[in-house]
Protein backbone atom coordinates (compact mmCIF):
# COMPACT_ATOMS: atom_id res chain seq x y z
CA UNK A 1 0.00 0.00 0.00
CA UNK A 2 1.06 3.33 -1.04
CA UNK A 3 0.97 6.93 1.20
CA UNK A 4 0.56 10.10 -0.74
CA UNK A 5 3.98 12.07 -0.50
CA UNK A 6 2.05 15.68 0.03
CA UNK A 7 0.27 17.39 2.07
CA UNK A 8 -2.88 17.62 -0.27
CA UNK A 9 -2.20 14.89 -0.65
CA UNK A 10 -3.00 13.79 3.16
CA UNK A 11 -5.91 16.08 3.03
CA UNK A 12 -7.89 13.96 0.11
CA UNK A 13 -6.84 11.03 1.65
CA UNK A 14 -7.88 11.19 4.87
CA UNK A 15 -10.78 12.53 3.53
CA UNK A 16 -11.78 9.44 1.50
CA UNK A 17 -10.72 7.40 4.83
CA UNK A 18 -12.44 9.29 7.71
CA UNK A 19 -15.13 11.52 6.16
CA UNK A 20 -17.97 9.35 7.20
CA UNK A 21 -15.68 9.69 10.87
CA UNK A 22 -15.63 13.80 10.18
CA UNK A 23 -19.41 14.11 9.71
CA UNK A 24 -20.50 11.66 12.26
CA UNK A 25 -18.01 14.10 15.16
CA UNK A 26 -19.19 16.88 13.67
CA UNK A 27 -22.87 15.72 13.65
CA UNK A 28 -22.28 15.18 17.46
CA UNK A 29 -20.74 18.01 18.08
CA UNK A 30 -23.65 20.10 16.70
CA UNK A 31 -25.92 18.13 18.59
CA UNK A 32 -24.09 18.94 21.96
CA UNK A 33 -23.68 22.27 21.27
CA UNK A 34 -27.48 23.04 20.17
CA UNK A 35 -29.56 20.98 22.83
CA UNK A 36 -26.93 22.45 25.31
CA UNK A 37 -27.34 26.15 24.40
CA UNK A 38 -31.56 25.61 24.28
CA UNK A 39 -31.26 23.49 27.55
CA UNK A 40 -28.78 26.55 28.75
CA UNK A 41 -31.24 28.74 27.95
CA UNK A 42 -34.00 27.15 29.68
CA UNK A 43 -31.92 27.13 32.60
CA UNK A 44 -30.88 30.55 32.27
CA UNK A 45 -34.15 31.56 31.78
CA UNK A 46 -35.79 30.51 34.99
CA UNK A 47 -33.09 31.49 37.24
CA UNK A 48 -32.62 34.85 35.62
CA UNK A 49 -36.04 35.30 36.44
CA UNK A 50 -36.09 34.06 39.55
CA UNK A 51 -33.37 36.47 40.60
CA UNK A 52 -35.37 39.15 39.51
CA UNK A 53 -38.11 38.64 41.50
CA UNK A 54 -39.01 40.94 44.14
CA UNK A 55 -41.43 40.54 46.97
CA UNK A 56 -43.33 43.24 48.24
CA UNK A 57 -42.27 45.26 51.69
CA UNK A 58 -45.60 43.55 53.16
CA UNK A 59 -45.03 40.05 52.17
CA UNK A 60 -44.87 37.33 54.87
CA UNK A 61 -41.64 36.53 56.52
CA UNK A 62 -41.59 33.26 55.75
CA UNK A 63 -41.66 33.70 52.39
CA UNK A 64 -38.89 36.22 52.17
CA UNK A 65 -37.16 33.51 53.97
CA UNK A 66 -37.69 31.31 51.24
CA UNK A 67 -36.66 33.79 48.39
CA UNK A 68 -33.44 34.55 49.85
CA UNK A 69 -31.97 30.96 50.51
CA UNK A 70 -33.34 30.14 46.89
CA UNK A 71 -31.64 33.00 45.49
CA UNK A 72 -28.41 32.44 47.44
CA UNK A 73 -28.66 28.36 46.12
CA UNK A 74 -29.12 30.11 42.32
CA UNK A 75 -25.80 32.58 43.01
CA UNK A 76 -24.00 29.68 44.52
CA UNK A 77 -24.77 27.71 41.33
CA UNK A 78 -23.56 30.04 38.99
CA UNK A 79 -20.13 31.17 40.61
CA UNK A 80 -19.63 27.63 41.05
CA UNK A 81 -20.10 26.71 37.42
CA UNK A 82 -18.61 29.93 36.26
CA UNK A 83 -15.55 29.66 38.67
CA UNK A 84 -14.36 26.19 37.32
CA UNK A 85 -13.61 24.95 33.96
CA UNK A 86 -15.75 22.48 31.75
CA UNK A 87 -13.25 19.76 31.31
CA UNK A 88 -13.19 19.31 35.21
CA UNK A 89 -17.06 19.69 35.72
CA UNK A 90 -17.04 16.82 33.39
CA UNK A 91 -14.86 14.57 35.01
CA UNK A 92 -16.26 15.41 38.52
CA UNK A 93 -19.91 15.19 37.09
CA UNK A 94 -19.78 12.32 34.98
CA UNK A 95 -17.31 9.64 36.93
CA UNK A 96 -18.66 11.24 40.39
CA UNK A 97 -22.29 9.77 39.23
CA UNK A 98 -20.88 6.60 38.79
CA UNK A 99 -18.97 6.18 41.60
CA UNK A 100 -21.27 7.32 44.26
CA UNK A 101 -24.58 7.80 42.97
CA UNK A 102 -24.35 4.30 40.78
CA UNK A 103 -25.69 5.92 38.06
CA UNK A 104 -24.05 4.38 34.34
CA UNK A 105 -25.13 7.57 32.00
CA UNK A 106 -24.92 7.49 28.83
CA UNK A 107 -21.98 9.73 27.81
CA UNK A 108 -24.52 11.98 25.60
CA UNK A 109 -26.70 12.06 27.94
CA UNK A 110 -23.73 13.33 30.09
CA UNK A 111 -22.44 15.44 27.68
CA UNK A 112 -25.98 16.98 27.08
CA UNK A 113 -26.30 18.12 30.99
CA UNK A 114 -22.61 19.11 31.42
CA UNK A 115 -22.80 21.54 28.59
CA UNK A 116 -26.30 22.84 29.65
CA UNK A 117 -25.53 23.76 33.32
CA UNK A 118 -22.65 25.12 32.27
CA UNK A 119 -24.40 26.82 29.72
CA UNK A 120 -27.36 27.86 32.06
CA UNK A 121 -24.76 29.35 34.59
CA UNK A 122 -23.51 32.18 32.14
CA UNK A 123 -26.86 32.58 30.41
CA UNK A 124 -28.55 33.19 33.62
CA UNK A 125 -26.38 36.31 34.06
CA UNK A 126 -26.91 37.29 30.47
CA UNK A 127 -30.82 37.08 30.63
CA UNK A 128 -30.29 38.90 33.72
CA UNK A 129 -28.77 41.62 32.01
CA UNK A 130 -31.05 41.78 29.78
CA UNK A 131 -34.21 41.87 32.19
CA UNK A 132 -32.28 45.16 33.91
CA UNK A 133 -32.10 46.50 30.38
CA UNK A 134 -35.67 46.78 29.91
CA UNK A 135 -36.07 50.11 30.81
CA UNK A 136 -37.93 49.83 34.52
CA UNK A 137 -41.04 52.18 33.01
CA UNK A 138 -42.35 49.79 31.58
CA UNK A 139 -42.65 47.09 34.17
CA UNK A 140 -44.16 49.71 35.95
CA UNK A 141 -46.91 50.97 33.23
CA UNK A 142 -47.65 47.04 33.16
CA UNK A 143 -48.13 46.90 37.19
CA UNK A 144 -50.65 49.86 36.95
CA UNK A 145 -52.80 48.34 34.09
CA UNK A 146 -53.10 45.23 36.70
CA UNK A 147 -50.40 42.62 34.76
CA UNK A 148 -49.15 40.37 37.43
CA UNK A 149 -45.15 39.89 37.58
CA UNK A 150 -45.22 36.39 35.46
CA UNK A 151 -47.43 37.96 32.99
CA UNK A 152 -45.33 41.43 32.59
CA UNK A 153 -42.19 39.21 32.19
CA UNK A 154 -43.88 37.12 28.75
CA UNK A 155 -45.26 39.59 27.25
CA UNK A 156 -43.89 42.44 27.81
CA UNK A 157 -39.85 42.37 29.72
CA UNK A 158 -38.40 38.92 28.05
CA UNK A 159 -39.39 39.29 24.35
CA UNK A 160 -36.96 42.61 24.67
CA UNK A 161 -34.47 41.20 26.85
CA UNK A 162 -34.07 38.04 24.46
CA UNK A 163 -33.95 40.10 21.52
CA UNK A 164 -31.09 42.44 22.87
CA UNK A 165 -28.87 39.56 24.25
CA UNK A 166 -29.34 37.71 20.51
CA UNK A 167 -25.60 38.65 20.25
CA UNK A 168 -24.70 37.16 23.67
CA UNK A 169 -26.83 34.05 22.76
CA UNK A 170 -25.11 33.56 19.71
CA UNK A 171 -22.04 33.86 21.40
CA UNK A 172 -23.00 31.24 23.88
CA UNK A 173 -23.74 28.99 20.94
CA UNK A 174 -20.23 29.40 19.37
CA UNK A 175 -18.35 29.11 22.27
CA UNK A 176 -19.84 25.74 23.14
CA UNK A 177 -19.56 24.49 19.51
CA UNK A 178 -15.86 24.34 20.37
CA UNK A 179 -15.91 24.14 23.76
CA UNK A 180 -17.67 20.71 23.31
CA UNK A 181 -14.20 19.33 22.55
CA UNK A 182 -12.96 19.24 25.92
CA UNK A 183 -15.93 16.48 26.49
CA UNK A 184 -13.13 14.39 25.02
CA UNK A 185 -11.90 13.68 28.44
CA UNK A 186 -15.17 11.54 29.14
CA UNK A 187 -14.95 9.96 25.36
CA UNK A 188 -17.90 11.51 24.15
CA UNK A 189 -17.04 10.71 20.18
CA UNK A 190 -17.41 14.79 19.54
CA UNK A 191 -15.41 16.05 16.60
CA UNK A 192 -12.10 16.55 18.73
CA UNK A 193 -12.36 13.02 19.59
CA UNK A 194 -13.51 11.25 16.46
CA UNK A 195 -10.36 13.74 15.00
CA UNK A 196 -7.95 12.40 17.54
CA UNK A 197 -8.35 8.76 16.93
CA UNK A 198 -8.38 9.49 13.15
CA UNK A 199 -4.98 11.11 13.62
CA UNK A 200 -3.78 8.39 15.54
CA UNK A 201 -4.04 5.83 12.73
CA UNK A 202 -1.37 7.09 10.79
CA UNK A 203 0.31 9.51 12.49
CA UNK A 204 -0.71 12.62 10.59
CA UNK A 205 -1.77 15.06 13.51
CA UNK A 206 -1.48 18.30 11.35
CA UNK A 207 -3.28 17.05 8.13
CA UNK A 208 -6.22 15.69 10.33
CA UNK A 209 -6.32 18.65 12.66
CA UNK A 210 -6.10 21.12 9.51
CA UNK A 211 -9.00 19.43 8.32
CA UNK A 212 -11.27 19.75 12.24
CA UNK A 213 -10.36 23.39 12.29
CA UNK A 214 -12.01 24.03 9.02
CA UNK A 215 -15.15 21.90 9.60
CA UNK A 216 -14.88 23.86 13.63
CA UNK A 217 -14.22 27.03 11.25
CA UNK A 218 -17.19 26.45 9.03
CA UNK A 219 -19.77 25.40 11.80
CA UNK A 220 -19.24 29.09 13.80
CA UNK A 221 -18.98 30.84 10.58
CA UNK A 222 -22.63 29.86 9.33
CA UNK A 223 -24.31 29.54 12.36
CA UNK A 224 -22.88 33.48 13.25
CA UNK A 225 -24.52 34.46 10.05
CA UNK A 226 -28.09 32.57 10.89
CA UNK A 227 -27.98 34.32 14.13
CA UNK A 228 -27.38 37.37 12.48
CA UNK A 229 -30.42 36.61 10.19
CA UNK A 230 -32.93 36.02 12.99
CA UNK A 231 -32.07 39.25 14.64
CA UNK A 232 -32.91 40.71 11.56
CA UNK A 233 -36.39 39.11 11.53
CA UNK A 234 -37.30 39.92 15.02
CA UNK A 235 -36.85 43.44 14.59
CA UNK A 236 -39.69 43.14 12.32
CA UNK A 237 -40.94 45.54 9.57
CA UNK A 238 -38.74 48.83 8.90
CA UNK A 239 -41.75 50.86 7.95
CA UNK A 240 -45.36 50.67 9.37
CA UNK A 241 -48.75 51.77 7.48
CA UNK A 242 -51.15 54.78 8.43
CA UNK A 243 -54.19 53.57 7.21
CA UNK A 244 -57.11 55.84 6.69
CA UNK A 245 -56.52 59.35 5.74
CA UNK A 246 -58.57 62.71 6.36
CA UNK A 247 -60.41 61.86 2.76
CA UNK A 248 -60.42 58.35 1.87
CA UNK A 249 -60.73 55.10 5.11
CA UNK A 250 -59.33 53.00 2.80
CA UNK A 251 -56.30 54.08 1.99
CA UNK A 252 -52.72 53.09 3.14
CA UNK A 253 -49.97 54.96 2.99
CA UNK A 254 -46.36 52.75 4.37
CA UNK A 255 -44.41 54.80 6.18
CA UNK A 256 -40.49 53.87 5.86
CA UNK A 257 -38.21 54.44 9.30
CA UNK A 258 -34.91 54.44 9.45
CA UNK A 259 -33.39 52.01 11.57
CA UNK A 260 -31.82 53.07 14.46
CA UNK A 261 -28.52 50.88 14.93
CA UNK A 262 -29.19 48.03 17.55
CA UNK B 1 -69.46 60.06 46.35
CA UNK B 2 -65.56 60.02 46.94
CA UNK B 3 -64.15 57.60 44.48
CA UNK B 4 -60.40 57.75 45.91
CA UNK B 5 -60.20 58.88 49.41
CA UNK B 6 -56.89 58.81 51.09
CA UNK B 7 -56.43 59.64 54.66
CA UNK B 8 -52.98 60.45 57.21
CA UNK B 9 -50.88 59.41 54.01
CA UNK B 10 -47.33 59.15 55.13
CA UNK B 11 -44.51 57.99 53.13
CA UNK B 12 -40.88 57.97 53.89
CA UNK B 13 -37.39 56.74 51.41
CA UNK B 14 -35.26 56.33 54.58
CA UNK B 15 -34.71 59.24 56.96
CA UNK B 16 -36.46 61.55 53.97
CA UNK B 17 -40.56 62.03 54.50
CA UNK B 18 -41.96 62.67 51.44
CA UNK B 19 -45.64 62.83 52.28
CA UNK B 20 -46.51 64.19 55.67
CA UNK B 21 -50.14 63.56 56.75
CA UNK B 22 -52.11 63.86 53.53
CA UNK B 23 -55.34 63.97 53.34
CA UNK B 24 -58.09 64.29 50.13
CA UNK B 25 -60.43 62.34 48.13
CA UNK B 26 -61.47 62.99 44.59
CA UNK B 27 -65.29 62.17 43.57
CA UNK B 28 -66.81 60.67 40.80
CA UNK B 29 -66.55 62.92 37.91
CA UNK B 30 -64.18 65.58 39.26
CA UNK B 31 -60.85 66.48 37.51
CA UNK B 32 -58.51 67.44 40.50
CA UNK B 33 -55.09 69.02 39.10
CA UNK B 34 -52.31 68.71 41.74
CA UNK B 35 -49.72 71.81 41.58
CA UNK B 36 -46.10 72.53 43.31
CA UNK B 37 -42.41 72.99 42.80
CA UNK B 38 -40.27 69.76 42.19
CA UNK B 39 -39.72 67.19 45.37
CA UNK B 40 -43.13 68.33 46.90
CA UNK B 41 -44.40 65.07 46.65
CA UNK B 42 -47.07 65.33 44.20
CA UNK B 43 -45.50 62.27 41.89
CA UNK B 44 -44.99 60.17 45.13
CA UNK B 45 -48.49 60.87 45.81
CA UNK B 46 -49.61 59.59 42.56
CA UNK B 47 -47.61 56.89 42.83
CA UNK B 48 -48.50 56.01 46.01
CA UNK B 49 -52.27 55.77 44.80
CA UNK B 50 -51.41 53.27 42.30
CA UNK B 51 -49.30 51.25 44.65
CA UNK B 52 -46.28 51.82 42.67
CA UNK B 53 -44.72 52.84 45.96
CA UNK B 54 -45.92 51.50 49.04
CA UNK B 55 -46.90 54.07 51.94
CA UNK B 56 -45.25 53.99 54.88
CA UNK B 57 -48.96 54.49 56.73
CA UNK B 58 -51.69 55.59 56.05
CA UNK B 59 -54.67 54.39 54.04
CA UNK B 60 -56.05 54.80 50.62
CA UNK B 61 -59.63 53.92 49.93
CA UNK B 62 -61.30 52.82 46.51
CA UNK B 63 -65.25 52.80 46.97
CA UNK B 64 -64.87 52.66 50.62
CA UNK B 65 -62.11 49.89 50.77
CA UNK B 66 -58.52 49.42 51.49
CA UNK B 67 -57.10 49.29 48.58
CA UNK B 68 -53.82 47.74 50.92
CA UNK B 69 -55.37 45.10 53.11
CA UNK B 70 -55.54 42.70 50.31
CA UNK B 71 -59.20 41.96 50.38
CA UNK B 72 -59.40 43.82 47.10
CA UNK B 73 -57.47 41.98 44.69
CA UNK B 74 -54.40 44.66 43.35
CA UNK B 75 -54.99 43.56 39.57
CA UNK B 76 -58.61 44.17 40.05
CA UNK B 77 -57.86 48.14 41.58
CA UNK B 78 -55.24 48.63 38.74
CA UNK B 79 -57.69 48.31 36.11
CA UNK B 80 -60.16 50.34 37.55
CA UNK B 81 -57.05 53.45 38.12
CA UNK B 82 -55.50 53.76 35.38
CA UNK B 83 -51.72 55.75 35.09
CA UNK B 84 -50.20 57.85 32.29
CA UNK B 85 -46.79 58.44 32.81
CA UNK B 86 -44.48 61.37 32.03
CA UNK B 87 -42.02 59.06 29.92
CA UNK B 88 -45.02 57.74 28.13
CA UNK B 89 -43.92 53.83 29.18
CA UNK B 90 -45.33 52.67 26.20
CA UNK B 91 -44.03 48.57 25.66
CA UNK B 92 -41.55 49.05 23.19
CA UNK B 93 -42.01 45.56 21.93
CA UNK B 94 -45.56 45.76 20.76
CA UNK B 95 -47.31 48.42 18.32
CA UNK B 96 -49.97 50.85 19.13
CA UNK B 97 -52.94 48.96 19.22
CA UNK B 98 -50.93 46.22 20.58
CA UNK B 99 -50.29 48.43 23.73
CA UNK B 100 -53.86 49.00 24.12
CA UNK B 101 -54.05 45.48 23.53
CA UNK B 102 -52.30 43.28 25.79
CA UNK B 103 -53.97 44.94 29.56
CA UNK B 104 -57.52 43.80 27.98
CA UNK B 105 -56.77 40.45 27.38
CA UNK B 106 -54.40 39.29 30.34
CA UNK B 107 -56.12 40.97 32.73
CA UNK B 108 -59.75 41.69 31.99
CA UNK B 109 -59.58 38.46 29.85
CA UNK B 110 -61.19 39.73 26.89
CA UNK B 111 -60.92 38.13 23.43
CA UNK B 112 -58.68 39.33 21.31
CA UNK B 113 -61.51 40.70 18.60
CA UNK B 114 -63.29 42.42 21.57
CA UNK B 115 -59.65 44.31 23.25
CA UNK B 116 -58.82 45.45 19.57
CA UNK B 117 -62.18 46.73 18.95
CA UNK B 118 -62.38 48.95 21.87
CA UNK B 119 -58.62 49.69 21.77
CA UNK B 120 -59.47 50.95 18.11
CA UNK B 121 -62.40 52.89 19.95
CA UNK B 122 -60.03 54.87 22.45
CA UNK B 123 -56.96 55.25 19.43
CA UNK B 124 -60.05 57.17 17.52
CA UNK B 125 -60.64 59.24 20.09
CA UNK B 126 -56.94 60.21 20.86
CA UNK B 127 -56.38 60.52 17.65
CA UNK B 128 -53.78 57.88 17.27
CA UNK B 129 -56.12 55.03 15.10
CA UNK B 130 -54.14 55.90 11.66
CA UNK B 131 -50.89 55.10 13.53
CA UNK B 132 -52.03 51.70 15.24
CA UNK B 133 -49.44 49.47 13.01
CA UNK B 134 -46.89 51.41 14.24
CA UNK B 135 -43.90 50.75 17.54
CA UNK B 136 -43.40 53.34 19.91
CA UNK B 137 -39.72 53.95 18.35
CA UNK B 138 -41.70 55.19 15.42
CA UNK B 139 -43.68 58.05 16.68
CA UNK B 140 -43.19 61.12 18.19
CA UNK B 141 -43.23 62.11 21.81
CA UNK B 142 -46.86 63.74 21.56
CA UNK B 143 -48.00 60.67 19.78
CA UNK B 144 -46.34 58.87 22.41
CA UNK B 145 -48.38 60.04 25.26
CA UNK B 146 -52.00 60.15 23.25
CA UNK B 147 -51.24 56.18 22.59
CA UNK B 148 -50.16 55.97 26.18
CA UNK B 149 -53.78 57.67 27.21
CA UNK B 150 -55.33 55.44 25.37
CA UNK B 151 -54.02 52.76 26.81
CA UNK B 152 -54.80 53.51 29.79
CA UNK B 153 -58.24 54.17 28.59
CA UNK B 154 -58.74 50.84 26.79
CA UNK B 155 -59.20 49.27 30.58
CA UNK B 156 -62.07 51.26 30.85
CA UNK B 157 -61.26 52.69 34.08
CA UNK B 158 -63.37 54.75 36.78
CA UNK B 159 -60.43 56.98 37.06
CA UNK B 160 -57.15 57.94 35.56
CA UNK B 161 -54.24 59.21 37.36
CA UNK B 162 -51.52 61.75 35.50
CA UNK B 163 -48.36 61.80 36.44
CA UNK B 164 -46.78 65.16 34.68
CA UNK B 165 -48.11 63.76 31.20
CA UNK B 166 -46.50 66.81 29.25
CA UNK B 167 -43.25 67.46 31.23
CA UNK B 168 -41.27 65.53 28.93
CA UNK B 169 -42.56 66.88 25.85
CA UNK B 170 -41.38 69.68 22.73
CA UNK B 171 -43.52 72.72 23.30
CA UNK B 172 -45.18 72.46 20.36
CA UNK B 173 -46.45 69.12 21.44
CA UNK B 174 -47.71 69.80 24.28
CA UNK B 175 -51.23 71.32 23.01
CA UNK B 176 -52.24 67.62 21.30
CA UNK B 177 -51.78 65.94 24.33
CA UNK B 178 -53.33 69.10 26.70
CA UNK B 179 -56.45 68.85 24.42
CA UNK B 180 -56.68 65.21 24.43
CA UNK B 181 -56.99 65.70 28.28
CA UNK B 182 -59.50 68.75 27.90
CA UNK B 183 -61.92 66.81 26.06
CA UNK B 184 -62.10 63.69 28.50
CA UNK B 185 -62.14 66.09 31.44
CA UNK B 186 -65.43 67.46 29.41
CA UNK B 187 -66.60 63.72 28.60
CA UNK B 188 -67.10 63.16 32.77
CA UNK B 189 -64.06 60.83 33.45
CA UNK B 190 -62.49 61.18 37.07
CA UNK B 191 -58.84 62.41 36.98
CA UNK B 192 -56.29 63.03 39.13
CA UNK B 193 -53.51 65.15 37.57
CA UNK B 194 -50.12 66.34 38.61
CA UNK B 195 -48.81 69.25 36.37
CA UNK B 196 -46.96 72.60 35.91
CA UNK B 197 -49.57 73.35 33.63
CA UNK B 198 -51.30 75.95 34.95
CA UNK B 199 -53.17 77.05 32.55
CA UNK B 200 -54.47 73.14 32.66
CA UNK B 201 -54.87 73.84 36.05
CA UNK B 202 -56.92 76.78 35.67
CA UNK B 203 -59.27 76.09 32.96
CA UNK B 204 -59.87 72.57 33.30
CA UNK B 205 -60.38 71.30 36.84
CA UNK B 206 -62.46 71.31 39.31
CA UNK B 207 -60.54 71.44 42.09
CA UNK B 208 -56.61 72.56 42.93
CA UNK B 209 -54.36 71.06 44.96
CA UNK B 210 -51.42 72.69 46.11
CA UNK B 211 -48.65 70.76 47.73
CA UNK B 212 -45.23 71.82 49.56
CA UNK B 213 -42.61 70.14 50.90
CA UNK B 214 -44.34 67.07 50.88
CA UNK B 215 -47.63 68.65 53.07
CA UNK B 216 -51.26 70.11 50.92
CA UNK B 217 -50.95 73.44 51.87
CA UNK B 218 -53.91 74.29 49.57
CA UNK B 219 -57.18 72.60 48.16
CA UNK B 220 -59.69 74.49 46.11
CA UNK B 221 -61.56 75.51 43.52
CA UNK B 222 -59.21 76.81 40.50
CA UNK B 223 -60.88 80.31 40.58
CA UNK B 224 -60.42 80.56 44.17
CA UNK B 225 -56.39 79.87 44.59
CA UNK B 226 -55.94 81.39 41.37
CA UNK B 227 -57.36 84.81 42.09
CA UNK B 228 -56.94 84.50 45.81
CA UNK B 229 -54.70 81.81 47.59
CA UNK B 230 -54.85 82.31 51.19
CA UNK B 231 -51.18 80.24 52.30
CA UNK B 232 -48.33 82.83 51.75
CA UNK B 233 -46.39 79.92 49.94
CA UNK B 234 -48.87 79.77 47.41
CA UNK B 235 -48.90 83.15 46.13
CA UNK B 236 -44.97 82.99 46.18
CA UNK B 237 -45.19 79.95 44.12
CA UNK B 238 -48.05 81.42 41.78
CA UNK B 239 -46.41 84.49 41.52
CA UNK B 240 -43.25 82.93 40.53
CA UNK B 241 -45.09 81.04 37.94
CA UNK B 242 -47.05 83.82 36.50
CA UNK B 243 -43.65 85.72 35.85
CA UNK B 244 -42.46 83.13 34.16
Amino acid sequence: MSFPSTFFGWVAFLLDKYGMVFLRGTGTTLLIALTGTVFGFIIGLLVAIARTIELRDRAPRWRKGLMSFVKGLLAAYIEVFRGTPMMVQAMVIYYGGMQYLHIDMPVMVSAILIVSINTGAYMAEIIRGGIISVDKGQVEAAKSIGMTHWQTMCSIVLPQAVRNIMPSIGNEFVVNIKDSSVLNVISVSELFFMSKSAAGTYYRYFEVFFITSLIYLALTFSITRLLRFIEKKMDGNSSYTICGSQTDSRSAISVPVEKKEA
Amino acid sequence: MAIIEVSHLEKRFGDNTVLKDINFSVSKGEVVSIIGSSGSGKSTLLRCINLLETPTSGTIRYHGRDIQDGALPQGEFHSKVGMVFQSFNLFNNLTVLDNCVVGQMKVLKRSRRESEENARKYLERVGMLPYQNARPAQISGGQKQRAAIARALAMDPEALLFDEPTSALDPEMVGEVLGTMKSLAQSGLTMLVVTHEMAFARDVSDRVVFMDSGVIVEDAPPKELFANPKHPRTREFLSRFMQG
